[in-house]
């Protein structure tokens, strides 16, 4: 009986670990490798080590477009998490049984491929679009805004996409939250804002730092809504390396940026071990020394 | 009681949670500098009494008054009031300071005051040195001692303390107990305690209120409570008793009445005003029963009976003993090593005897 559960650890564990060492492991280290190799109009790289595809990441014009990225990735985040939080909190005051019924509901859209939606985002905010022809049928403009292919448009787009990867962490976040320490707090003299800046909000910053990555990273890198909402100007960070992948062709610095994603995603990964370990949840009576 | 002012005063309390009546029409005054325990079974109301004084229920109907003033209206974070949760609520992510400065730092007291006073009050709780520890690297006992700092540091009129003993180990609640009551007469607060365990009210409280199904059986000191009880739950609920069921026959004088009771002719002693065939109940605090061997009791009131179980407690012999009508009874007595007749046979036949007077007579209660 023994042998069989150890047998059975090994080739579950074992199966686990060939698969992600042969799909991501390899993958990403083929990546890395590449990042270093040269350029080569006819096989696309040669095994000869260069730097050149790292000089690029470095290059002042593409600092700049990283930054635009990073920066709508942020806003994108921020606008998530002022819509999201008080959504959830929200959430938390309805009756537990509505709330699986509410989540259920926003998960609905996610079943509609999100190239769709982007479609439907483009045909809402164009210039003879929804919103154009309502604001001009009731008098409030005169002629059409152009509200399609502007950064507004991309950071719409991703802010609809990416809203309920915001809400789904901090609700569980939130659920967790022990609702005796908000009664705690207000018996020691603490107001509405005073508990949720200094009991909610500190309790619930993984589910807040989690949100966040899940919006950040693919905000950075969705590079079809940039394409359908933001037209040829306003790239993401996805843009740039599918170009250099399909058509400059430039695979060591696409593979460098691709690197630099993933350096990004560690970095916000450690951010998140940090706030689930300053928020030390454990405290009263549910505690190990029980 | 009489050195006391009334503190705070709730009058015809009442709250009703769906369709269950909670709290009826409560009525209690707390006094100044008392200990003062809430005691009953669970789903008696008491938790709920508590929550109202805190602010974190609202009443249907009644005050509360603290001093003059009216705490209905004021938000749970505006009442003078501080709570000791049942599971300590401790902020997790805050450090035992932290903690325990939650309160000050809410009501703006200068820094430099602060740190003095939440010194003293870690000090008092002996706490001193784990002040910058974060609540999950304490015991339970610490963690509970936290919760108490964290509440007296604010100083306030009233302390509530929500069966705040209850997650604690045997030996460490009985030290908690006397170091509660060692704050409480050093800080001069009053502390409001509920509990289900009534032992730890007989032990701590200068008075217990009795509640049973939202309503106050008995307010007394743990003294009268226990010799004195004022209804059948409240002798039922408060240590062992026993219970004999008969009528008066006849008054004797004005303290005394005879009664028969398990075919027996018995003299007690009342307040009541009893008059003859009223059914009444007698009651007897197992350690005030005497056993004796039958012949040696013929001239006095007893009843006679056979032990059926003996149980050893190391301090007394408890002896179960069956009457002649069935009713069960137990006698709890001192051991006394020199005393050769004191060991029980299984089945030997015993005559029960008490002092008059100390057994207590209550009318007849239907329910029962």
């Amino acid at each position: 009986m023994k042998m069989q559960i150890n047998q059975f650890r090994f080739w579950a564990i074992g199966l686990a670990t060939s698969w992600l060492a042969l799909f991501v492991l390899v993958p990403s280290l083929m990546v890395l490798v590449t990042s270093f190799l040269t350029r080569d109009p006819d096989f696309l790289i040669r095994f000869e080590f260069s730097l050149d595809g790292w000089r690029s990441v470095f290059d002042p014009s593409f600092i700049s477009l990283l930054w635009d990225s990073l920066s709508m990735a942020l806003i994108t985040a921020s606008i998530c998490l002022a819509i999201a939080y008080p959504f959830v909190m929200c959430l938390m005051s309805l009756p537990s049984k509505w709330r699986p019924i509410i989540l259920f509901l926003l998960i609905v859209p996610f079943w509609t491929n999100s190239l769709v939606r982007i479609y439907a985002i483009q045909y809402l905010l164009g210039k003879k679009g929804l919103i154009n022809d309502a604001m001009l049928g009731i008098g409030l403009i005169d002629k059409p805004l152009d509200l399609l292919y502007t950064p507004f448009a991309v950071i719409f787009g991703l802010s609809y996409i990416l809203l309920p990867f915001m809400i789904l962490p901090i609700y569980s976040a939130m659920e967790k939250l022990d609702l005796r320490l908000l009664d705690a707090a207000k018996d020691l003299g603490a107001n509405a804002a005073q508990r949720l800046w200094r009991i909610t909000l500190p309790l619930t910053l993984p589910g807040i730092v989690a949100g966040s990555l899940m919006v950040i990273l693919p905000a950075m890198g969705m590079f079809f809504v940039a394409d359908l909402l933001g037209g040829s100007k306003h790239a993401l960070l996805g843009n740039v390396i599918k170009n250099q992948f399909i058509q400059t062709r430039d695979w060591p610095f696409g593979a460098a940026l691709s690197v630099l994603m993933i350096l990004l995603l560690s970095f916000m990964l450690w951010l998140y071990y940090r706030a689930t370990k300053l928020s030390n949840r454990q405290g009263g009576i549910n505690d190990s020394d029980f | 009681m009489t050195e006391y002012q009334p503190l705070l005063q709730l009058s015809g309390i009442s709250k009703t949670f769906a369709d269950n009546t909670v709290l009826d029409a409560l009525d209690l005054t707390i006094y100044d500098g008392e200990f003062l325990t809430l005691l009953g079974p669970s789903g008696c109301g008491k938790t709920t009494v508590l929550r109202i004084i805190a602010g974190f229920e609202q009443e249907d109907c009644g005050s509360v008054m603290l001093d003059q003033q009216n705490l209905s209206v004021l938000k749970a974070e505006q009442r003078p009031v501080n709570t000791v949760f049942q599971s300590y609520a401790l902020f997790p992510h805050m450090t035992v300071y932290e903690n325990v400065a939650f309160g000050l730092k809410m009501h703006k007291v200068a820094k430099a005051e602060i740190n003095t006073r939440v010194d003293e009050a870690l000090r008092m709780v002996r706490l001193d040195s784990f002040a910058q520890r974060k609540p999950h690297q304490l015991s339970g006992g610490q963690q509970q001692r936290v919760a108490i700092a964290r509440a007296v540091v604010n100083r306030p009129r009233l302390l509530l303390l929500d069966e705040s003993l209850s997650a604690l180990d045997y030996k460490l609640r009985q030290e908690m107990q006397i170091e509660l009551k060692r704050l409480q007469r050093q800080l001069n607060i009053t502390f409001v305690y509920v509990t289900h365990d009534q032992e730890e009210a007989l032990s701590m409280s200068d008075r217990i209120v009795v509640l049973n199904k939202g309503k106050v059986q008995q307010i007394g000191t743990p003294r009268e409570i226990y010799e004195n009880p004022a209804n059948l739950f409240v002798a039922r609920f408060i240590g062992e008793i026993n219970q004999f069921d008969g009528h008066v026959v006849r008054r004797i004088d004005n303290d005394h009445v005879e009664v028969i009771a398990e075919g027996a002719d018995w003299v007690v002693k009342t307040d009541y005003p009893f008059a003859a065939n009223d059914k009444v109940h007698v009651l007897l605090r197992p350690e005030d029963v005497r056993l004796t061997k039958p012949d040696l009791a013929l001239n006095t009131v007893h009843v006679e009976g056979q032990i059926y179980e003996c149980n050893y407690k190391g301090k007394t012999l408890d002896s179960y003993i069956r009457l002649a009508s069935g009713t069960k009874v137990i006698a709890s007595e001192f051991f006394d090593e020199d005393d050769p007749d004191f060991d029980y046979r299984l089945e030997q036949k015993v005559a029960l005897q008490w002092t008059t007077g100390w057994e207590v007579v209550l009318p007849y209660e239907d329910a029962n």
